[in-house]
Order: structure tokens, then sequence, then C-alpha cells
């Protein structure tokens, strides 16, 4: 089904928005340099450079390392570089997973409506009261601490509003007379819902999808900050935040350096957002 | 004597008013209250009425959209109903509608020439992408669109344009009867006689019959065969388009027909009395006697306390007055 | 004409830029409303009708930009500063538009809302709001006026709203009153309540700017009509005499076009061939050439100015009628 004529038009909208365009280009660099960093640099990520002492090492360019090191004298710019590119798999495969289950149950329930709405609405209803924490650390326990169940376990959870949203979504569309005409020709609900709804959902989904994964990436810095996060020798920028934050007088880069990239990868991340809701949003002059 | 196309008998449909209390009985909105109507191949009618009188409503039940909750109806002499797919699919591939909105009625995400070869392929079943392609080309054509629009999005095109394709959509199959619901409310008024026209040819091409559901009763007098009236869900008047127009036999259609003002500064709006009814349409019907008692200038005791059923007033002109005799005489080529 | 115009507009342009382009909603427009008077604008979508009344109130929105005057009683209103646009709005010059909730807040009440006009502006003490509240609702036709001050828009139809929007429209006693589309959300039923209204208003001597393409409801209650197109006002005239007698041949193609209760006719409708223009379309030439019956080669080279003459303005190069021959 070719998409070409919306997203066009969205796409021209958006090099229109100079934020969005500069963070774009940023976010494309910051990517680059976490997927080609480590791979360049002559560092790895758990190597200790025993030349240097003490171990924690401020960032000279000197001694080659750009960002300093880490209080066991493991390079940091590798390690920020990696843990970038941790956080950043973390965060986009759990949006992707909330994505396809959301997408899929909102969509159903919005265009179904009655009972089957209803149902389907208070099991999500039930699952938001669940505290979000409890369960996470549960599965951690029970599973142990891998990245696949990181991913998992945050995907799991951020389905749900994912599917709140979708939902409101597809019961404003169902009025639709474009749904009725569907409705008119025949078609089985689970047809018009892949090829009526859930395009015409797309957008609010893209414009969420980039605004949630700053959230996951925090969220995923918040359970390595309880120590529940990645496990060694992986990092992740919430890992090097942790772990910064512990030495924070003595060797303040260790804190600062983390930080920093975390704190640019979010602008970047929420300025695209929401140049793509202007961009996809249909309503302007 | 084949059977009519459509038959619709003591036709009912109500939504329920959500109470927002538990445990208590749901209120009904009664939108149609039995409904009688039967079109025959190749004619067509033309349903009439103002905000609340459940035009839409028969669209959609006749579409089976809703369900009904009393009446029938029946698609070339076999009965309809929601629970019974296959039935529906076969009455599908040759009743189609056309809705209000042009831009609404037509996914945005989709270009036109996808819209109606998805009609293709769920009505005929027809996949295969040259025969495809040459089938929706040729619609685009029939209905005045140039077939290089097919690329093109709702979005791109102009309303007339968008109504084109809807209408192209509806029609690829060739359906044997095409309800407009309000097709032509949202257009421009020269692009309306452009659409009015198309209908009528398509009609007349096809032996495609028409139910043209509309508020503008000049539009529907230039279009349709018959005509029928509706007030709060009930029949008031049906008859032959001539019979209803020039000697309307109740009240409502009276007011209807007094009410909608003429393009000829010549002709003075007529007597405020008779023109301007009070009150409004879309409040709820009355539990008892005639619907339209609250705002007719004719009502009595009879009116508030017997609701009237369908008299014959002339050859297949039918009203639902108490009174419908002694009405004053129409003006003659007032209307 | 003696007396000085109420409202003189002189080449009105508006126009907007889009990420497309710039866009020319209105070209030049020009026209007079006399005091008393009820001139109906006549248009379809895309002619600017609309923009060109809210230009003159200083309501378009944040890209449009527009040229030429616009004088209410000799002030110019193009360009006037804030404070001296609230004076007029809303106060000598009122306006309604089609959907009556763009004038009623949902959470006020209808006696609040009436009451508001006179009291924010000091022009009533909060009994004498009270009493013209009533009187206005009353002056619209609705019934249990007291009971109704209590109500709220939501408890009210359609047609309700649309008399309470009129009513509030009119309790500051506004010289001119600019209705856009008031009655094409309507019933037909209701439109004729309305349009009563409309009418008894103006027999207090309210003159009206009433912005429609129904030429029914222009037929029964305008004095005089401007036809526009494409951005253009292409002619004006008395009702009597353009009904009878259209000059530009689109005014006398939309007579045509529409379908009339009238006649028993049977048969194809006469439409006009073609789309208006879209608005962002570059034009050369006069803008109806391409669908224009009567077309001749200057009519795509030069766009035609409005000419006056007598009772009634064309622009158009191959006009039905002159009007400076009329006898």
């Amino acid at each position: 089904m070719s998409e070409g004529g919306l997203w066009s038009e969205a796409g021209r909208r958006l090099r229109t928005n100079r934020a969005a365009v500069v963070a774009g280009g940023a976010l494309v660099l910051l990517v680059l340099a976490s997927l080609l960093a480590p791979l360049a640099s002559r560092h790895a990520i758990d190597q200790v450079d025993w030349t240097l002492s003490p171990l924690a090492s401020p960032p000279s360019l000197a001694n080659g390392h750009w960002f300093g090191t880490d209080s066991n004298g493991r390079d940091l710019f590798v390690r920020v570089w990696s843990g970038t590119q941790v956080s950043l798999l973390v965060a986009v495969l759990a949006t992707l997973v909330s994505l396809a289950i959301g997408v899929a149950w909102g969509a159903t329930a919005g265009y179904l409506g009655g009972r089957v709405d209803d149902w389907m609405m208070r099991f999500v209803d039930v699952l938001y009261a669940l505290p979000y924490m409890f369960f996470v650390i549960i599965l951690t326990v029970v599973f142990g601490r891998s990245l696949w169940l990181i991913f998992l376990a945050i995907g799991a959870v951020g389905w749900l509003t994912m599917a709140r949203i979708v939902r409101g979504q597809a019961l404003a569309l169902r009025q639709r007379e474009f749904v009725a005409a569907a409705i008119t020709l025949g078609l089985p609900a689970h047809r018009i819902i892949a090829r009526h709804i859930v395009p015409n959902v797309l957008g609010t989904v893209v414009v969420y999808a980039t605004l949630t994964v700053p959230q996951v990436i925090l969220f995923e810095s918040f359970l390595s900050f309880l120590g529940l996060g990645v496990q060694e020798p992986l990092t992740s920028l919430g890992r090097l935040v942790a772990e910064g934050a512990l030495e924070m007088e003595t060797a303040p880069w260790q804190l600062l350096v983390p930080s920093a990239v975390l704190a640019l990868l979010l602008l970047c991340l929420n300025f695209l957002g929401d140049g793509l809701r202007d961009a996809l949003d249909p309503r302007t002059d | 004597m084949s059977d009519p196309l459509l038959q619709v008998k003591g036709l009912g449909v109500r939504f329920p008013v959500r109470r927002r209390r538990f445990g208590a009985p749901p209120q009904w909105l009664t939108a149609l209250d039995d409904v009688h109507l039967e079109i025959e191949a190749g004619r067509s009618l033309g349903v009439v009425g103002e905000s609340g009188c459940g035009k839409s409503t028969l669209a959609r039940a006749i579409l089976a959209l809703v369900e009904p909750h009393a009446g029938e109806i029946r698609w070339r002499g076999a009965a309809v109903r929601r629970s019974d797919p296959a039935g529906l699919r076969r009455m599908r591939r040759e009743l189609q509608v056309v809705f209000q909105d042009p831009f609404g009625s037509l996914d945005p995400r989709m270009s036109i020439g996808e819209s109606v070869a998805e009609a293709l392929d769920a009505l005929e079943g027809l996949t295969e992408s040259a025969a495809v392609r040459s089938r929706v080309a040729a619609v685009l054509e029939e209905v005045g669109l140039d077939p290089s629009l097919a690329r093109r999005y709702p979005h791109e095109l102009s309303g007339g344009q968008c109504q084109r394709a809807a209408i192209a959509r509806a029609t690829v199959v060739r359906p044997r009867l095409l309800i407009c619901d309000e097709a032509v409310s949202a257009l421009d008024v020269s692009v309306q006689a452009q659409i009015v026209n198309l209908l009528s040819a398509l009609s007349v091409r096809h032996g495609m019959a028409l139910m043209f559901i509309s508020h503008n009763l000049a539009v529907v007098r230039h279009l349709c065969d018959e005509v029928l009236v509706l007030y709060l869900g009930h029949v008031v008047e049906r008859g032959p388009r001539e019979s209803v127009f020039s000697a309307p036999r109740h009240p409502y259609t009276r007011a209807l027909l007094a009410a909608v003002p003429e393009p000829d500064p010549a002709s003075a709006p007529a007597a405020e009395p008779i023109v301007v009814l009070p009150g409004r349409s879309g409040a709820a019907p009355p539990a008892r006697g005639c619907v339209f008692q609250a705002r007719c200038p004719r009502v009595d005791a009879l009116c508030a306390s017997q609701s009237p059923s369908l008299a014959e007033a002339g050859p297949a002109h039918v009203t639902a007055c108490h009174h419908w005799q002694t009405l004053e005489a129409w003006p003659a080529g007032s209307r | 004409m003696t007396a000085a115009p109420l409202l003189s507009i002189r080449d009105l342009s508006v126009d907007f830029v889009t990420p497309r382009g710039r866009v020319q909603a209105v070209r030049e427009a020009s026209l007079d409303v006399a005091s008393g008077e009820c001139l109906a604008v006549v248009g379809e979508s895309g002619s600017g009708k609309s923009q060109l009344f809210l230009a003159c109130l200083g309501l378009l929105a944040a890209r449009g930009a527009t040229r030429g005057s616009a004088r209410f009683q000799g002030q110019e209103l193009l360009g006037a500063s804030a404070a001296a646009l609230n004076a007029v709005r809303g106060t000598r010059i009122a306006m309604v538009f089609q959907d009556p909730m763009n004038a009623l807040t949902p959470h006020l009440s209808i006696g609040r809302q009436l009451g508001e006009v006179l009291l924010d502006r000091g022009l009533a003490s909060p009994q004498e709001a009270h009493e013209r509240s009533l009187a206005a609702l009353q002056g619209v036709g609705l019934a249990d006026a007291e009971s109704r001050l209590q109500q709220y828009p939501h408890e009210l139809s359609g047609g309700q709203r649309q008399r309470v929007a009129v009513a509030m429209a009119l309790m500051t006693r506004p010289e001119l009153l600019i209705a856009d589309e008031p009655t094409t959300a309507l019933d037909v039923t209701v439109q004729a309540q309305v349009l009563q209204v409309l009418r008894r208003a103006r027999r207090d001597g309210l003159a009206m700017v009433l912005i429609t393409h129904d030429l029914g409801v222009v037929a029964g209650i305008a004095d005089r009509v401007a036809i526009m197109y494409a951005g253009r006002i292409v002619e004006i005239a008395p009702v009597r005499e353009l009904f009878a007698a259209p000059a530009h041949p689109y005014a006398a193609a939309l007579l045509e076009a529409v379908p009339r209760l009238s006649e028993a006719s049977v048969g194809r409708l006469r439409s006009i061939e073609g789309q208006p223009p879209t608005p962002g379309e570059i034009v050369q030439g006069c803008a109806f050439a391409p669908r224009c019956p009567d077309v001749a080669a200057i009519c795509r080279r030069e766009a035609p100015a409005l000419r006056p003459a007598a009772t009634r303005a064309v622009a158009c190069h191959v006009p039905r009628i002159r009007p400076d021959r009329e006898s």
C-alpha cells in the first residue's frame, strides 16, 4: 500500500522545522558514534589501563583517554559509547514491542467496541494498577538480569499506554464514514482493522513512539541506578551515571560525561518527537 | 411479476440512551417506527425530512449497519439479517452506498484508485492487477474523472472529485440499488448539479435504482420518481413525485415545501403562519397520538389521542393524517 | 446614493502565506453597504466571501495579510489598533457565524452570556442587562424566555442556539450585522424561523451583510447581491435585476444550476463544467474563463475590472447585459 502522498507531505513539513532537523542530525551523529567509536577505539570496554595512577584519571588527550577513566581504570570514552549503544538498543526494542502489542490491542478494542472493548480495556486498567517496579524486579530476580529480559519487561508494561492511546483513536475512527463504507463493502473486522484503522493511527503512534524512547532510556537508567539494569561486562548510560554518581566528589567527569550524553540524546529525541507530531498533524491552516 | 428490489415492512430501529444508574432499565430513543417502503428495479425513491427524522438511520438499517428491533427488510425477496453473513455478502454485491462527506468517505491513507480496487476485491474477489487496473480506469472515466487521478489521495482532490471517486467505488460492481445519503449536501451548488446529473445518467445507463436521501427538496423533485416524507421516524406521506409535490396531503409536507426559499424574488415568502412552524423537530416523539401534533396547525383532540394510519389519498399516494381530506386546497403552481 | 455608505470597502486584498507559497484569498474587492440595506454576498468555496469580511473585522487567521481599505462610518478598520477595533466589533458591527458555538461558551448560561455583552462594556446595569436579555430572547422568538436564560447551550437545539447567537449579536443594537452562512447548517423549517428573525431585525433599521451560497435565501431577504468568484467580486446588482437578467456569465450559470422546487423540471440540471480554481492557483486573465460559455480571447489575457454603471457593476469583458445600456 503506497503511502507516498501523506508521508512525503509530512516529511516536507518536518524539514521546515529547524529544531527537529538539527535534532535529527544530532541524533544520527550520536547513533553513528555509538556504533563506530567502540570499534575505532583501541581500548576495550573492560580493559584496565594499569599504567595510570591513580586508576581513575580525568579526561586528557595526552594519555588517549578522551573522556577519562572510571574508578577501575577502564576507558570512559569507549564505555560511554557502548553504553549509549545498549541504551538505544533497549529503548528501541522495548518501544517496538510495546508498539506491536499496544497497537494491535488498542485498535481491536477501539474498533470492536461494546463489551469486548470494555473487557480489553479493563484488563489494561488492571495491569496499569500493578506496581511496575515490583513487576520488573520480580522478573529480574526470577529470570536473571539478561538484556532481553530487560527490554521485554519494559516493553510488556509500556504497551499499556500505547493501547490506551490507540484505542481512543480507533474509537474516533470507527465513526468516520470511510469505515462505514468499508463495512458496506463486506470487509471482515480483521481486514478493516488492518487496512483502515491501523494505518490511520500510525501518525499518532510514530509520534508517541519517539517520545517513548526517551522514557524507556530513563527507566532503564533508573533500573541501573537500583542495580537491576544490564550486567557486566555490558554497560548502559544509566549504569555509568549510577557509577559516576558514587564518585561525584572525587572524579566528577565520571558523572558529567555520561550524563551529558544522556541529556543530549533525550533532548534530540524530544525535539524530533515534537517535530514529528507537528508534521503529522493534519490540522494546519 | 418479480419481487421489488427492496422491501421494507414495519421497520423499527431504536437506540439505547445510556443511563448512568446501575440496574435501571435502559431508555430507548426510537429512531424509526413502523416504516414501509418499496423500491422497484430502475426506479428512484427520494427520502426527505429534517434532522432527527431518521433518514440516515433508515439507510443504515437497510445496509445492515444497525440492527432493527422490529419489522423486516427484504432484498429481492430474501430476508436480510445481520446474523446471516452469506446473505449479507450477496446483498452487498448489489446494494451500495454513497455518503455525505466526500473527504470522509474515502480512507485518507489510500489513493482513490486503491479505494476503488478494494471494492473490486471485496465484492467480486477480483485481485488480478491488470484486470483491476482496467476496471478502475474504466469506472473513473465513467464518473467523469481522468484515470490518471487514480494515484491521487483524497486531500489532493476537490469535494466534487472525491464524491465522484466515492460514486466510482460504489458503482464499479454495478449494484442494482445505490443509496445516496445526503450525497450532494456538502457540495457547492455548481458541483451539486454535476453530481446530480451524473447519478441520473448512471441510473439510466445501468438500470440502477436509487434511494436518494436528502433534506433538499428541489433536488429530490428533480431526481426521484417517488417521494417518502419522514418525521421523527414515522412515514407521514409517500407517493409519486408529481402527486406529492403538486398536491401534498400532509401538513408537515406542506410546511416543508412552503419553507424552502425559492430563488425568485418575485415570489414573496409564503404567508408566515404556514411557513414558520413553531418548535423544532428532533424532540422526542409523543407517547400517544400523531407524531406531528406538537407543531401542526391543524391539531385537535383526535390527533392527540390516536395515531393516524396511512390512508390512501390518491393512486400509490398515502398520508398519515386524520384530516387530509379537509386540508385547504394547495395553491396550484405554487410549488 | 446621497447618504454616505455605512461600510465602504475599496480594493481589499487578502493574502495568506502558506508552506506552498502565497495564496490570494481575496483580490481587490470593492463594495459599499448602505445604512439599513441588506447586501447578500454569494459565492462558492474558495470565492473569498468569508475572508473578505473577516479581514474587515480584523479576524483573519495569523498568516493573513490585508491590503486596501475598509471604512466603517468613515473610520478605517484595516490596520486599526486592537482597542479601536474592539470599540467597533460587537457593539456597532456584530457578527453571526455558521456554527453558533463560535459565539456561545459551553460552560456559561445563556443569560450570563447575553448579560456579559452589556456588562463587560459597562453599557448597562445588571438589572437593565437582565431585562434586555429577556427582551432579546423574546425578540428572536424563543418561547419561555425566562427559563431559557438559565439554560446552557448544550440544552438547546441548533436552531435555538443560532437564534440566541443572533440575539447576542443584536444586544448592543449594532448598525451592521454580518451573518456568515447563518442558516446553512439548519433544517429548512428552522431556517425559515431564523430568517424571520433577521427580517424582523431589519425592520428596525439594521443593515446586514448576508454571506451565503443559497440563492433562495438571497431572494427572500436581500436588497442587493454581490457575486464572488475566485476571490473577486464579479457582479453587484439589486436582487430583482440580478435574478431577472444576470450580466456575468457565472451569475447566469449559477442561477441555472440551482434546482428549483417550483419547476416540474425533469432532465439535466444546467451545470457548470469544471470546477473553481483552487485558492493557490495563479490565474492569468479572468478566473472564470476556463469554464465560461461566452469566453473570448481577451478574457484569457486580461482580468476584467469591476465596472460600475447605474445600479449595477460587472467585472466581465463579455457581459450578457451591458449595464450602462439598461433602460
